[in-house]
């Protein structure tokens, strides 16, 4: 008798916990972190409006571009240089954002691939027949390639104007220089359109936990992108963390010699924006992975870790602050400073991809096997 | 005493429910393996990968390259053979066999479920899960004189089953009387709020208390339902609450199959007459393809049953079988430290689904002239063996000593091997994991304790 009333207890218990939904209609869910409006936040106020910016940068330097074509000198050289800088801190805030039709066209492939191959751009110059979109030229195109095409190509600045005027194949840098520039409007726009267009409901709607909801995609690519774009490609990369030697000629912006650290500081404020929903180019902050993660640990009762995440990047600031502007000469002076910039940014992976992982429990979309 | 051990040894029973365990068996591990085929899992999780983490003493077990598959074949066919009854002692060897080798080439994919087939295939083995309802005995039951009696085989041998499924579940209870468990409700906690995009449950799921109700229910669960399930005035309740708890398991985790297994196995705790129903059932749907049967059936005398004429060899080696089964999941207490930090002495014990941890590992290689750098682990691992690896110390040892190796191949003199390591478990912040001054190449594996973990700053009370 014992036995058959635990036998039912248990039974009630399961049942109760399995099928109770018709005695639940009443009950408002706990849940109420709005996963929809997370998703608005980060597509109405931060993801289209830095597309927006950049595309809006990127015409900008398309016309800057247009007048020094046509007047290859000195102050027109200056104001390329000039909207090529404000485009690439641009990009910084564009660059985390793999989804959609970004991933689909790999968009960041062909924008910000370094260091760039010298050798790929000159033969494109000289044979003036080159297929812009091809992986093969994705280390020969974008932010790097025009970096090289406006600092690098000599090495001064009469020379670099020199090229453009009355060099043999003056006419072919001209044209690449021009090609790769429209290149990367075109592609802005394209990924742009999209997002004003259909995807941004498709985006904001798909708030489920699964390998491809947009709530599990967006933190995915987030944290892709700090581990790899940010963590390694600006900082450990030419550190030499990865190699025996530090790399110093695999910084971004190896060829203006002086703005590693600030497009760096900018990676890494964009990070720090889109972790706390903070709008772009705004001060007003939105439902973000911070607010989800807070409201998460706190009901599920274990500690804090949305500031230790933002003071684990204050951190990785403050150390990144203390370098060169050029991070060529930082690792070539005191390439320890360079490390312990890379152990502070590594610190915060660790909170990013295990506390935070842990905590939204998202189905990761690289493990594809049973569980226990 | 004696003779009631021997009296029960000789007790008899009918043969069917045996028989139709044999048959759910082999069509479920049919499925599975075309099931893990089809997901294309042979290639991702043992062809892919340029190198496979091996339990300690099996690193002479290893993928084949292509001829894996055959292996996996080789599998399936084996259990296609044990449902059919056919060859019945070969084709279970060589099941076992082969699901044991693909299980052993890479630690990465353990799970409970399929150690769990490995040692119910090494049992099966020796039960005389053929003698009826077979082709193996067409022949014999066709010659008969028109009377279809079912055989009788020894009582122990079905008992033999329930014992092994009780153990699993009895443990898998045991297992959860901890104050992470039952006090925090966690890994439950995490889990269940992120199911809330599952219909119906979803918003269940958000509740505390259900957290809790889980935690519990689930402990209750798998404690009672053996003797649930033994007990006949019981038995159809357990029964339900087996299919319940098994079906939700499967919709809010992705576990795959073995919730129909466990389903399928609890059928053996009923009486023959249940089976007798199912395999008249099935030899209704199975009359029209008799006569491709028949000739593949052995027509021979019967000979006295294996199990009677080893008796005095299967008892025994069940015996052990056994002792080992209750006996490993406890030897976790001879390691020093939390198990669920350490994870020395995790595995094999019916540990199921009690931790949430994550981890991350970056080895550091340097060299003689103290030249170092870190290593990208997807440039030698896939993602899942990186994430199995990264909150593993066995794994973590086994990949320091393959990339010295690696290294030291490149032309790099005297490697030393470091890790800088964190791991996450059941919602406490990440901490340190493995000391990071210790030269991970110069340690042997061994079932030693490792000295070389960190300790846990905080205590998990129970079992």
């Amino acid at each position: 008798m014992k036995l058959r009333n635990l036998g039912l207890v248990l039974f009630a218990a399961i049942a109760i916990g399995s099928c109770s939904e018709s005695e639940d209609d009443g009950v408002t869910t706990t849940d109420s972190f709005d996963r929809r409006a997370l998703l608005e936040n980060a597509a109405d106020n931060i993801i289209i409006p830095a597309l927006q910016d950049l595309s809006d940068d990127l015409n900008s330097l398309k016309t800057s571009k247009d007048l020094f074509i046509a007047t290859p000198n000195q102050a027109n050289l200056d104001d390329l240089r000039e909207e090529w800088l404000d485009a690439y801190m641009t990009w910084q805030y564009v660059e985390m954002f793999n989804i959609g039709r970004a991933e689909e066209i790999l968009y960041s492939f062909q924008m910000n691939i370094y260091p760039t191959n010298v050798t790929d751009i000159q033969n494109n110059v000289a044979s003036a027949s080159y297929d812009l979109t091809s992986p093969n030229n994705n280390d020969a195109v974008g932010f790097p390639a025009v970096d090289y095409l406006l600092y690098g190509v000599a090495s001064d600045d009469l020379s670099i104007l020199d090229t453009y005027t009355n060099n043999t194949n003056a006419q072919g840098y001209k044209d690449y220089l021009s090609d790769v520039i429209d290149q990367m409007a075109a592609l802005t726009t394209t990924v742009l359109n999209d997002w004003t267009g259909s995807y941004r409901d498709t985006f904001v709607n798909s708030t489920g936990n699964t390998v491809t909801s947009s709530v599990n995609l967006l933190i995915n690519d987030f944290i892709f992108y700090y581990e790899k774009g940010l963590r390694a490609n600006k900082v450990g990369i030419p550190a030499g963390v990865f190699s025996t030697t530090p790399l110093a000629d695999r910084v971004e912006g190896l060829y203006s010699k002086e703005f590693s650290k600030e497009l760096a500081l900018e990676g890494l404020q964009a990070v720090d924006d889109f972790f706390n929903g903070r709008a772009y180019n705004g001060t007003t902050t939105g439902l973000g992975y911070a607010s989800y993660v807070t409201e998460l640990r706190t009901n599920n009762g274990t500690s804090d870790l949305t500031t230790a995440i933002n003071n684990q990047l204050a951190a990785a600031r403050a150390q990144m602050n203390v370098l060169d502007d050029n991070f060529v000469n930082q690792v070539n002076s005191d390439n320890t400073l360079m490390t312990r910039t890379y152990d502070e940014l590594q610190v915060a992976t660790v909170l990013f991809k295990i506390d935070m992982l842990q905590t939204l429990n998202v189905s990761v979309d690289y493990v594809d096997a049973d569980g226990d | 005493m004696k003779s009631k051990i021997h009296t029960y040894l000789n007790r008899t029973t009918s043969a069917a429910p045996l028989a139709v365990f044999r048959i759910g068996f082999g069509v479920m591990m049919l499925y599975s393996i075309i099931r893990f085929a089809a997901h294309g899992w042979i290639n991702t999780l043992y062809i892919e990968p340029q190198f496979h983490f091996s339990y300690y003493g099996f690193s002479w077990v290893q993928p084949l390259g292509n001829a894996t598959y055959l292996i996996f074949a080789l599998c399936g066919l084996a259990a296609l053979f044990v449902a059919l009854g056919y060859k019945y002692r070969i084709s279970m060897l060589v099941f076992f066999l082969s699901f044991t080798y693909i299980e052993l080439m890479d630690k990465t994919t353990y799970l409970n479920h399929y150690y769990f087939i490995s040692a119910l295939s090494f049992l099966l083995f020796f039960l005389p899960a053929a003698r009826y309802f077979s082709i193996d005995t067409l022949g014999n039951t066709v010659a008969k004189d028109g009377k279809k009696q079912t055989p009788q085989i020894p009582q122990w041998t079905i008992d033999s089953i329930k014992l092994l499924l009780g153990v699993v579940y009895f443990y898998a209870g045991l297992a959860k009387l901890n104050s992470d468990w039952l006090i925090k409700a966690m890994p439950l906690k995490i889990w269940l709020p992120s199911k809330y995009d599952i219909p119906l449950l979803g918003d269940l799921m958000q509740l505390e208390w259900v957290h809790y109700a889980f935690s519990w229910s689930g402990m209750l669960y798998d404690l009672f339902i053996p003797f649930l399930l033994l007990y006949k005035r019981t038995r159809i309740v357990a029964f339900a609450a087996v299919i319940i708890f098994h079906v939700l398991t499967r919709v809010l985790f992705p576990i795959g199959m073995f919730p129909f297994v466990m389903i399928v196995s609890a059928l053996i705790f009923f009486d023959s007459g249940l089976h007798e129903r199912i395999i008249s059932y099935i030899r209704r749907l199975l009359l029209p393809l008799k006569r491709f049967f028949i000739p593949l059936s052995r027509k021979r005398i019967p000979k006295k049953a294996m199990e009677l004429k080893y008796k005095r060899f299967i008892l025994p080696v069940l015996g052990v079988f056994f002792a080992l089964q209750l006996l490993l999941p406890w030897r976790y207490l001879a390691y020093p430290g939390e198990l669920f930090w350490t994870e020395e002495g995790y595995r094999f014990s019916w540990r199921v689904m009690l931790m949430e941890k994550m981890g991350s590992a970056q080895f550091k290689i340097v060299d003689e002239d103290g030249k170092s750098f870190y290593v990208q682990n997807s440039d030698f691992l896939t993602p899942f063996q990186e994430k199995q690896m990264s909150y593993q110390p066995d794994f973590i040892l086994q990949y320091a000593h393959f990339l010295g190796d690696h290294f030291t191949k490149q032309g790099h003199k005297n490697v030393a091997v470091y890790v800088d390591s964190y791991v996450a478990l059941n919602g406490r912040l990440s901490q340190p994991y493995v000391d990071k001054a210790v030269n991970l190449y110069a340690i042997k594996e061994s079932f030693q304790h490792k000295s070389w973990i960190l300790p846990f700053n905080d205590e998990i009370k129970g079992l």
